[in-house]
């Protein structure tokens, strides 16, 4: 252990960067990911709707300097629209996991506590969720609300539960065998008060990285819904949408269309991947040492 | 016949018996939710049917419609109908295609299963390669290559990655056609084995670069597992060869998980098919879903949920019973090992 330290310190003397071990290093992709997504909001927001104006005159540009992203067929700046897009899915993100990490916690927590009969309705259901194929369902409600953004939202939010609902209740059935909680039982403390002030706390980081985690697909799913035609109307400039406008000029070359704003939604449904993924390892101790 | 053989055979047979029921309970559950749905959509049934010649159709024959459709008669009477008639094996008729949603499903499936087959396929190979690539070489720049591409690969937009090959090899390079599942203009006789090949193609590989992601990366975590075992680190102790114990102790206890999991994860590939169609006009069941859901055409929506059920059940047993027939760690019927 000792020759490896010796190393590490003989490398950050003669390497010009400071060499960070594991614990900062997950610390430093955690904020350098959180600040790329803060950027995007914060110029989704800042940016005004005159980039979005129609501007004839500039129409189809390829991308330069001045337009990074290109414009489309009405002139409209692509990185404008593509930011307010990435802005939009990141609300229906927030509140599509928002909804699902709590419909998870009290499907989990009360699958894992009311006995049984609970427990079965409980996986029961989610069983019920899996057994469709996931985008499948999204259409069925897009279509039962008749679309628009809030069926775009209900629908991406009512569905992404079962998984994290799987995964809290394992946590907590484990939990409710640990030695403290029996204890706590047999000293006559009421399962409300177990629940809250052994299983919850316990359950904190689990919750704050389930809703990370699922923020991609919450945003993956907006985008193909919307892509295909049920979500947002068109005027909206959501990702989904840009991307099956681009479809109809794609035979004419127009390939920054849909090149840029793809890629725009795959950095950032990365970004949140990574971020989530470092803040398990470093809430986690299990798997901190991977 | 042997008393244990017996035992095994009505093992078996209990276990498929409790999975069929439970697919019988989830497929009325499924059928029951999607109706109340459906029925709470505000698209209007007849006007859907109408379609564009709403403007040339009177009040009586909106009556005619709706009461030939049973559109008056209550909720649970409507369900209860459609119920009965989908046991008899009457799906209704799609109001889009004009024609039974037996038929538009049949049709429209075997296309989508030319795609997803070949994914499954192609994914399943090229990723458990990558896996066992990856996992062999832990910690390498090839392993962190491997890793690195297939988590990206996880966050990308099916529909997006199925434009850029469109805009790569349809548009700039023109080997590819630009969409549909046959030529346009030409008899349904006269297309060619080698046409829908052509039309296959880019969908296809679309599906397969994308699901190769999952599999890649649950074989590289089994197969570092495995490695890291204690008969593992016996074999070296003994003096095999690295390939040798990738070959006999690495491969025979990774492949297993792999075939499961790509028959588990049926329901990601029907989503992807969805989009991929609709991004190729690929002309399959994902496709028909869409088109079903946008044009409000109740009894082809229903037909395609139904039949979505059921084609992931099936890859879920499938994925079960192999488990089950090839590892005796796992035992039928309710076992101590059981791992559901």
């Amino acid at each position: 252990m000792s020759s490896v330290d010796a190393v590490a310190v003989s490398h950050s003397r003669t390497g010009r960067l400071p060499r960070l071990n594991r614990r900062q290093r997950t610390l430093l992709v955690i904020v350098l990911s959180a600040a790329l997504l803060l950027s995007v909001v914060a110029g989704g927001l800042l940016l005004g709707n005159e980039m979005l104006t129609t501007n004839l005159d500039q129409r189809n540009l390829s991308p330069s300097l001045e337009h990074p992203f290109g414009t489309d067929w009405l002139g409209r700046d692509m990185l404008a629209r593509t930011l307010k897009g990435l802005t939009l899915s990141l609300v229906v993100g927030v509140l599509a996991s928002t909804v699902s990490v709590l419909i998870a916690l009290t499907l989990g927590m009360a699958a894992a506590t009311f006995g049984r009969a609970v427990d079965g309705a409980v996986t029961w259901l989610v069983d019920l969720f899996l057994s469709v194929p996931h985008l499948v369902v999204l259409i069925l409600i897009a279509f039962t609300l008749g679309g628009g953004t809030k069926g775009v939202i209900l629908a991406v939010a009512l569905t992404h539960w079962p998984s994290l609902t799987r995964v809290i209740r394992a946590e907590v059935l484990q939990l409710r065998t640990a030695e403290f909680v029996q204890v706590s039982r047999r000293l006559g403390r009421t399962r409300w008060w177990i629940a809250t002030r052994h299983l919850l706390p316990h359950l904190v980081p689990q919750i704050l990285v389930g809703l990370v985690l699922l923020f991609p697909h919450a945003i993956l799913h907006e985008a193909a819904i919307t892509f295909l035609g049920f979500g947002l109307s068109p005027q909206q400039p959501a990702v989904g949408v840009i991307l099956s406008e681009s479809m109809r000029h794609l035979s004419t070359g127009y390939w920054w269309l849909a090149l840029f704003p793809g890629l725009a939604l795959l950095v950032m449904v990365r970004a949140f991947d990574i971020l989530g993924d470092n803040l398990r390892s470093l809430v986690d101790p299990r798997i901190a040492h991977e | 016949m042997r008393p244990e053989e017996r035992v095994q055979i009505a093992a078996v047979l209990v276990f498929i018996a409790r999975k069929s029921f439970r697919l019988g309970t989830l497929l009325v559950a499924v059928c029951v939710l999607s109706f109340w749905l459906v029925s709470h959509s505000p698209i209007d049934p007849v006007n859907a049917y109408v379609g564009a010649d709403v403007m040339r159709v009177g009040p009586e024959q909106r009556a005619a419609i709706a009461a030939y459709w049973g559109l008056n008669d209550p909720p649970l009477q409507r369900l209860v109908n459609w119920g009965a008639a989908v046991l008899r094996g009457d799906w209704g008729t799609s109001m889009i295609f004009r024609q039974p949603v037996i038929d538009v499903i049949s049709e429209r499936f075997t296309a989508s299963l030319a795609l997803m087959g070949t994914a499954w396929v192609l994914s399943g190979v090229f990723g458990f390669a990558l896996g066992i690539i990856a996992g062999a070489r832990q910690g390498t720049w090839i392993d962190r290559c491997i890793k690195w591409y297939c988590l990206t690969l996880a966050s990308t937009p099916t529909f997006w990655l199925g434009l850029l090959l469109l805009i790569v090899f349809a548009v700039w390079l023109g080997w590819a056609p630009v969409g549909l599942g046959v030529p346009a203009g030409v008899l349904s006789d006269e297309v060619t084995f080698g046409d829908r090949i052509r039309h296959l193609v880019l969908p296809a590989a679309t599906l397969s670069i994308l699901g190769v992601a999952n599999v890649a990366l649950h074989t590289r975590q089994k197969l570092v597992d495995v490695l890291a075992s204690d008969y593992v680190l016996f074999a070296r102790a003994k003096g095999e060869s690295e390939f040798a114990i990738l070959w006999k102790h690495g491969l025979r206890n990774v492949a297993l998980p792999a075939v499961t999991l790509q028959f588990a994860s049926l329901s990601e590939l029907f989503g992807g098919s969805i989009l991929a169609e609709q991004v190729f006009a690929y002309p399959g069941l994902g496709q028909a879903t869409v088109q079903a859901g946008l044009r409000g055409d109740v009894p082809l929506l229903l037909g395609a949920v139904i039949f979505g059920a059921v084609f992931v059940f099936v890859g879920n047993l499938l994925a079960d019973i192999i488990y089950r027939f090839v590892d005796p760690r796992i035992r039928w019927g309710g076992g101590r090992y059981e791992q559901c």
